[in-house]
């Protein structure tokens, strides 16, 4: 037995082990390293056509606020969309919206078409502030006290039940977790 | 009643493939008779029993048996039939029978149309096969049974995803698991040669029209569901590298190179190791698809309700699977031997390159996709993977690979005179250098990109026609003659020139959509003009319309060109409430050389409303490109030898352009 002929088995070998560790690592629950930590340091310029900025400030003002990350190239982002929508027309909750790796032009165009519920936007283009925010994938969406402390974390498209459940809950005090130092 | 046939019939096929997968085998190794005998009956008895399994759970949901659980969650009384029937596969169980119902068709296509194999490959094909069928009958039957009952019957549904219910959908899915699990015979037909230890000519010809028919049915799977995103998710996008995509992707790749190395076993008697390696490769990666898809380990829009039983299974069914198969090949294919030597510039290492470039590609995304999963189990450190790296990383390997492809199919076996072949395609270049001038003139955002685009794509057309016009030696005897000799071509070189010239066409409709897409967003009001590309859009506002089971808002657009009225578009946004989901419908116009594309959007509020229109020239070529290739693939599967089976015997003819074993490449 020549070790070429065997080199296939081996590299699957190791995906295997890799997919193996991936199953128990489970992206749509939350990192649990994030949650109860300060928000990290970052200070984006707002979504092309819009003014001001998303900075680390901003998520210190007292109140608690919800940090919503989107892109146009997502798709699960424009199924979801609609209750963000909603929640800017019925409640005064504060909403963020961190736009990840998009061109200025196609977010611009994105809020303008699908409607814009964000007290305020970031333009994250080269995805460096999504890293440090520990994004996996889009969409993603956090709770931040007033305090600038991460309180909850959810992957993936946010449904009507977790909002209900878990985020107004975080949103109005309730479940909190002490921010580590 | 119908339910429990369905239950009862599923159960029965997994112990139908256990015996399959089983005794024809050691049969085959002892050669008892009794025992190999068993193999064809079991394949046939397995696709009927699946088959029957499949209408029940049809007939559940065309009837909205609300008492079976998979009913309940994914349909709805008022659902339109067809969204009743193609729910059937739009959730994981009824997925998964569709695919064991498919993976036992093409058991059954070996079984009754494998006359001319011989019988100890035929019995281990089917064996293997079987083997592959207890794997994903056993996650069906104990972890994703669709036969479960619910009680108390529930009055109503749940309904399907809004997105699903789409016409384009609807067959999205039955198209890819027919490509996905038709590289499972591929495989099949490898591990049996390993385990027989012998690959040669005979076998090449006959796992190429069953790798052939995968890829012709992945190829419209793969385009359909970029014809779907294109029309239903409004920004006009048509492929975002999602996971479940590249996933889908892969397996094309790889499938695509398995066919064109199949050629080279088939012709030359070479590259054997590597083409069995590689049919493994192929169905190993739709295997690793299906993982991505169900376990839930990558998030995509297209998962599935996931379940980490599942995940757990299928992993073990993939180590199983492909390790077993990988080890085997470890053990056994050193002992195949290789046959004919060749040069490096020739037909034979023209298509090396395209299977390097090919395997360089797959690497690509697979390393593009997994490796947010794989950082984040050695580190814990999260990252997303975006289109910028596999634009970055995946266009320079196409570059070489359709450069080559034009010339290839020109080159002799064994050996071939680059400047020879190359002299051939003066008439191309010449082509193609009048289109990289134009291109030039006419350059829109990114000038590199859209004249490298625009030549490539014209290169592998002029190529194909080329070769086709060499073949018959068009324009050098009487046309009569021609046409006498085009018809008497293989259909393989008809088959592969056809599919070629796809390429190139779907090249050109992607970069020209690319270069010269021009889009207006505005807010408008009804009277509203606006100008794109030489027509006028005018807005006649919205009015509200009742679909089947939505509510939508329909928008109007009066198309003028030169203050005549030529279309009138109607894009609509639509609100489902079961679940509840808004989804867009653009409107689309095929014009000349480009669509027009209108969406509507939110209302401003003020009697505005947030429209987009665009203006997409070539993108149609896309999509006629993907069918030409699908169609080649056709053509080619209805070339004579694949057909017979039997070896062609060569005729005396010696001049390259006429030889009869010339083909697809």
């Amino acid at each position: 037995m020549r070790l070429r002929y065997l080199l296939p088995a081996i590299a699957f070998l190791v995906v295997a082990v890799g997919l193996g560790v991936g199953l128990t690592l489970k992206p749509r629950e939350i990192p649990s390293a994030l949650i109860g930590k300060p928000v990290p340091e970052f200070s984006l310029p707002a979504v092309e056509g819009r003014s001001g900025s998303l900075t680390t400030a901003d998520l210190k003002t007292g109140t608690p606020v919800l940090l919503n990350v989107f892109a146009s190239w997502c798709g699960p982002c424009r199924v979801e969309h609609p209750l963000f929508m909603e929640l800017a027309r019925t409640t005064d909750v504060t909403i963020y919206g961190l736009n990840q790796r998009d061109a200025p032009a196609d977010a611009a165009r994105w809020l303008e078409t699908f409607g814009d519920p964000y007290d305020k936007t970031g333009a994250d283009f080269d995805g460096r502030a999504s890293i440090d925010w520990g994004v996996y994938g889009v969409p993603e969406t956090f709770v931040v006290d007033g305090a600038g402390c991460i309180q909850y974390k959810h992957i993936s498209v946010l449904t009507r039940d977790v909002l209900e459940e878990e985020i107004m809950p975080r949103l109005r005090g309730e479940k909190h977790v002490p921010c580590e130092k | 009643m119908i339910a429990e046939l369905g239950h009862f019939a599923i159960v029965l096929a997994l112990a139908v493939a256990i015996v399959q997968g089983t005794l024809p085998l050691v049969g085959a190794q002892r050669g008892i008779e009794s025992l190999t005998a068993i193999a064809r009956p079991a394949a046939i008895m397995q696709f009927l029993l699946l088959a029957l399994a499949f209408i029940a759970l049809t007939l559940a949901f065309t009837g909205s048996d609300f008492s079976v659980l998979n009913v309940w969650q994914n349909s709805h009384t008022q659902k339109p039939l067809l969204y009743k029937i193609s729910g059937v596969w739009g959730n994981h169980e009824g997925s998964l029978l569709l695919w064991v119902m498919i993976l036992a068709a093409f058991g059954f296509g070996v079984a009754t149309m494998g006359n001319n194999l011989p019988p100890s490959l035929r019995t281990r094909v089917i064996a293997i096969q079987g083997l592959i069928g207890v794997g994903f009958l056993l996650l069906l039957v104990f972890l994703s049974n669709p036969f479960e009952r619910v009680f108390p019957v529930p009055a109503q549904g749940n309904g399907l995803n809004p997105l699903l219910q789409d016409p384009g959908l609807a067959f999205h899915p039955p198209f890819l698991y027919l490509g996905y699990v038709g590289f499972s015979i591929a495989f099949s037909f490898a591990v049996a040669a390993l385990i027989e230890g012998k690959v040669d000519a005979a076998w090449a010809r006959w796992v190429r029209p069953w790798t052939l028919a995968a890829w012709v049915a992945l190829t419209i799977g793969i385009a359909m569901g970029s014809w779907w995103a294109y029309y239903e998710l409004g920004w006009g996008g048509w492929w975002f590298w999602d996971p479940v995509e590249n996933a889908s992707f892969m397996p094309w790749l790889l499938g695509t190179a398995l066919l064109h190395s199949a050629i080279v076993v088939e012709k030359r008697d070479a590259l054997k190791t590597w083409t069995v390696l590689l049919a493994i490769l192929t169905f190993s990666f739709s295997l690793l698809g299906t993982f991505i898809v169900r376990s839930g380990v990558l998030n995509s829009v297209h998962s599935f309700a996931t379940d980490p039983g599942r995940g757990v299974y299928i992993l073990a069914f993939l180590v199983v699977a492909i390790g077993g198969s990988l080890a085997l090949y470890a053990w056994r294919a050193p002992a195949l031997k290789s046959g004919g030597v060749f040069a490096p510039i020739s037909r034979e290492g023209s298509l090396v390159l395209n299977n390097l470039l090919l395997i360089a590609a797959t690497a690509t995304v697979f390393i593009g996709t997994m490796y947010p999963l794989f950082l984040d189990a050695m580190t814990g450190e999260k990252v997303t993977v975006g289109p910028p790296f596999f634009n970055a990383t995946f266009v320079p390997l196409m570059v070489p690979l359709l450069a080559v492809m034009a010339i290839g199919p020109m080159m002799p076996w064994k050996r071939a005179d680059l400047a020879g072949t190359l002299a051939r395609m003066k008439v191309a270049a010449a082509v193609t250098v009048a289109v990289a001038l134009l291109t030039l003139y006419l350059s829109g955002f990114d000038p590199i990109l859209a004249v490298l685009g625009m030549v490539l794509g014209t290169w592998l057309v002029a190529g194909a026609a080329i070769d086709i016009g060499e073949r018959t030696r068009l324009f050098r005897i009487p046309w009569r003659d021609a046409l006498r000799r085009g018809r008497n071509l293989p259909r393989s070189a008809w088959g592969g020139a056809i599919a070629h010239a796809g390429m190139g066409v779907a090249i050109l409709g992607i970069t020209g959509s690319l270069s010269w897409e021009i889009e207006r967003l505005q807010i408008m009001r009804p009277g509203d003009r606006v100008g794109i590309a030489g027509y006028e859009l005018e807005f006649g506002g919205v009015a509200p319309v009742a679909g089947p089971n939505y509510d939508a808002v329909r928008g109007t657009f009066r198309v003028y060109r030169d203050d005549e009225l030529v279309e009138v578009m109607t894009p609509e946004t639509r609100r489902f409430t079961q679940p509840s989901m808004v989804t867009t419908e653009a409107a689309i116009r095929p014009r000349n050389f480009g669509d027009l594309y209108a969406v509507v959007g939110e209302s401003n509020g003020d009697g505005g409303f947030a429209t987009r229109i665009y203006h997409k020239p070539m993108i149609n070529w896309l999509w006629i490109g993907s069918i030409m290739m699908a169609l080649g693939g056709l053509v080619s599967l209805t070339d004579r030898r694949l057909r017979i089976g039997a070896p062609r015997r060569r005729t005396a003819e010696t001049k390259p352009a006429l030889r009869p074993q010339q083909q697809t490449t």
